[in-house]
């Protein structure tokens, strides 16, 4: 049976194929079920095609208001988490000191901790200073969790660079605020980005966090998930679909400069 | 063009000290801010909890540290079915995730070709887009009476896993497995990334040196590419893990009151019931049991990496 023996020969591929599948398939039912007109609350079942909620992205109350919220602390989250994480992420790769290894641990631990504990600790702190929970609190945790996954993104990056190309731009009277400026980052750049999109990345997603210190404040998950008991609108996948698109374009736009770049660097 | 000579200024004694003074003390500037938001908004938290979960009281008159242990003890006893749970439907998330990751991880690396970015990029867009989304999604795909039911019905897979516990009469939505399911689904990119980096970094020629020495692919894969691969296996499995153990987003949405996990019970303790010392003491034994498995898990994969 040939076409048996060729379903053995590309198991892999077809599993792989599959499992692929499986990952799009929701953001796939998000796509199609955003051109749906529900017959009633929940968006569940497919009724008829309809653009209305793509005319109207914002019909629904609080639904643009909390996303705009999101894309704000996401914003100032990415550049706080960025930063703070850049400059320990060259501390911990260019230097040696006594406390590396309790540094390093610091920055693990917030990453092995389901994010309940850390959540729920954070909430404890707050109450017991009394702060009122919003914008701030949620900004400050999200920082929080970010940090550590900004560390490692630009650690790697900053690990495989040559430290003679700084030596040599020393020699060439390059002083050290010229040398970090034209040389240290633009070589750590790809990193630095890296680390910064998936902090906005998460930030931008979190819902457990964000679900304990937001106190009264509603950002676009938890109006998401607000959303889930109430019935949800069409719009809410018609959100989805859009920052699925945004997401793959970006992705593929940066992989394109990067390849360019790289076949520039060949041909030189 | 050549530079052979150091600048000048450096040769002289004392203008070297000045800065190598200054220089040793850079990298503590470069640490400060940030260690201290982790100090003070991660480690300080975990203090603060550690106090409340000794404390008794109630929300009116007020709470106080008694070191009254037995909060631990009635956590325990009143939520080990949810701690069970957490932990089995965890546990299995993260399995499912291994063996449909490693095909996808192992496509990528060594298959994909010209088409390796587009996979890449296919499999990190879903982390762009809301996960709460995306899981309301699996509401629609495992709906009651849905294609999917529909399917599993007819091939009698649903009397098997209804057999087994995991389903209950024609339904998926709202029991054990719709609740696994978005589990598995909501954690893949954690555990495809890692087992991607560490399958990439494997030397192709590897796999021709096992072929020329008639190693059958099967053999070739399990003496060559999975202990290769180990490093991972194990990360993405604490990866997928650890953040499974605590959620309770796929359970609340996906599931019934029978599929509560632990993460459910400190979240309605915490926001709703208002009970801080069972809440901090039920996210410290959390904490206690994860890094438990977890150790212990590092410690077997180190000893395997030696065999």
């Amino acid at each position: 049976m040939p076409v048996l023996r060729w379903i053995r020969r590309n198991l892999v591929v077809l599993a792989g194929l599959l499992t692929l599948a499986y990952m799009i398939l929701p953001n796939a039912v998000v796509m199609v079920f955003s051109f749906n007109k529900p017959n009633g609350r929940f968006n569940y079942a497919w009724q008829r095609f309809s653009l209305d909620a793509w005319k109207d992205p914002c019909g629904v109350a609080d639904l643009c208001g909390s996303l705009s919220l999101s894309l704000r602390i996401a914003f100032w989250a990415t550049a706080g988490a960025t930063l703070l994480g850049t400059m320990i992420a060259f501390a911990l790769v260019r230097y040696r000191f006594r406390a590396r290894g309790a540094v390093n641990s610091l920055i693990f631990l917030p990453m092995a901790m389901p994010e309940v504990v850390m959540a729920a600790s954070l909430l404890t702190l707050f109450l017991n200073m009394g702060a009122r929970l919003g914008f701030w609190t949620v900004l400050i945790a999200h920082i929080m969790f970010c940090l550590s996954f900004v560390v490692t993104a630009v650690k790697a990056r900053v690990m495989s660079m040559d430290p003679r190309l700084e030596e040599a731009a020393r020699d060439l009277y390059a002083g050290p605020v010229q040398t970090f400026v034209r040389v240290t980052l633009p070589i750590a750049a790809p990193g630095i980005a890296a680390g910064a999109l998936l902090a906005f990345a998460l930030s931008f997603d979190d819902f457990i966090i964000t679900n304990f210190n937001a106190g009264s404040t509603v950002t676009f998950p938890m109006f998401v998930w607000g959303s889930a008991q109430r019935g949800t609108p069409v719009q809410i996948n018609v959100i989805g679909t859009a920052m699925f698109v945004i997401a793959v374009v970006v992705v593929l736009a940066g992989q394109f400069v990067s390849n360019r770049r790289k076949s520039n660097a060949g041909k030189r | 063009m050549s530079v052979t000579e150091a600048p000048p200024a450096r040769t002289t004694e004392p203008k070297i000290r000045k800065p190598s003074a200054r220089r040793r003390l850079v990298p503590y500037w470069l640490l400060l801010p940030g260690i201290l938001w982790l100090l003070v908004f991660f480690a300080l938290p975990m203090v603060y909890q550690a106090s409340t979960s000794v404390q008794t009281g109630s929300l009116e008159k007020g709470f106080q540290v008694t070191w009254h242990f037995r909060t631990y003890w009635d956590a325990l006893t009143d939520y080990y079915p949810q701690f069970i749970r957490s932990l089995l439907y965890a546990g299995t998330a993260t399995l499912l995730c291994l063996l449909l990751g490693y095909p996808l991880a192992y496509l990528i690396a060594f298959k994909a070709g010209r088409w390796r970015n587009l996979v890449l990029v296919l499999v990190i867009a879903p982390f762009f887009t809301s996960f709460l989304i995306r899981t309301l999604a699996w509401k629609t795909i495992l709906a009651d009476g849905g294609t999917v039911v529909d399917v599993l019905g007819t091939l009698h897979v649903l009397d098997v896993t209804s057999w087994l516990g995991w389903t209950e009469d024609n339904r998926v939505l709202a029991t054990p497995m719709a609740v696994v399911c978005g589990l598995t689904y909501n954690f893949l990119p954690f555990m495809i990334l890692p087992l991607y980096t560490s399958l990439d970094r494997i030397d192709g020629r590897l796999h021709e040196a096992a072929g020329d020495l008639y190693a059958a692919p099967a053999t070739t894969f399990r003496k060559v590419t999975l202990p290769l691969s180990m490093p991972g296996v194990v990360s993405g499995t604490l990866l997928t893990f650890i953040p499974a153990s605590g959620d309770y987003v796929n359970a609340e949405l996906l599931g019934s009151t029978d599929t509560k996990m632990v993460g459910s019970v400190i979240q309605s303790q915490f926001l709703r019931v208002l009970d801080y010392p069972t809440a901090a003491a039920l996210s410290f034994i959390l904490m206690a049991v994860v890094l438990l498995v977890v150790t212990v898990y590092i410690r077997r994969s180190g000893t395997e990496d030696l065999v």
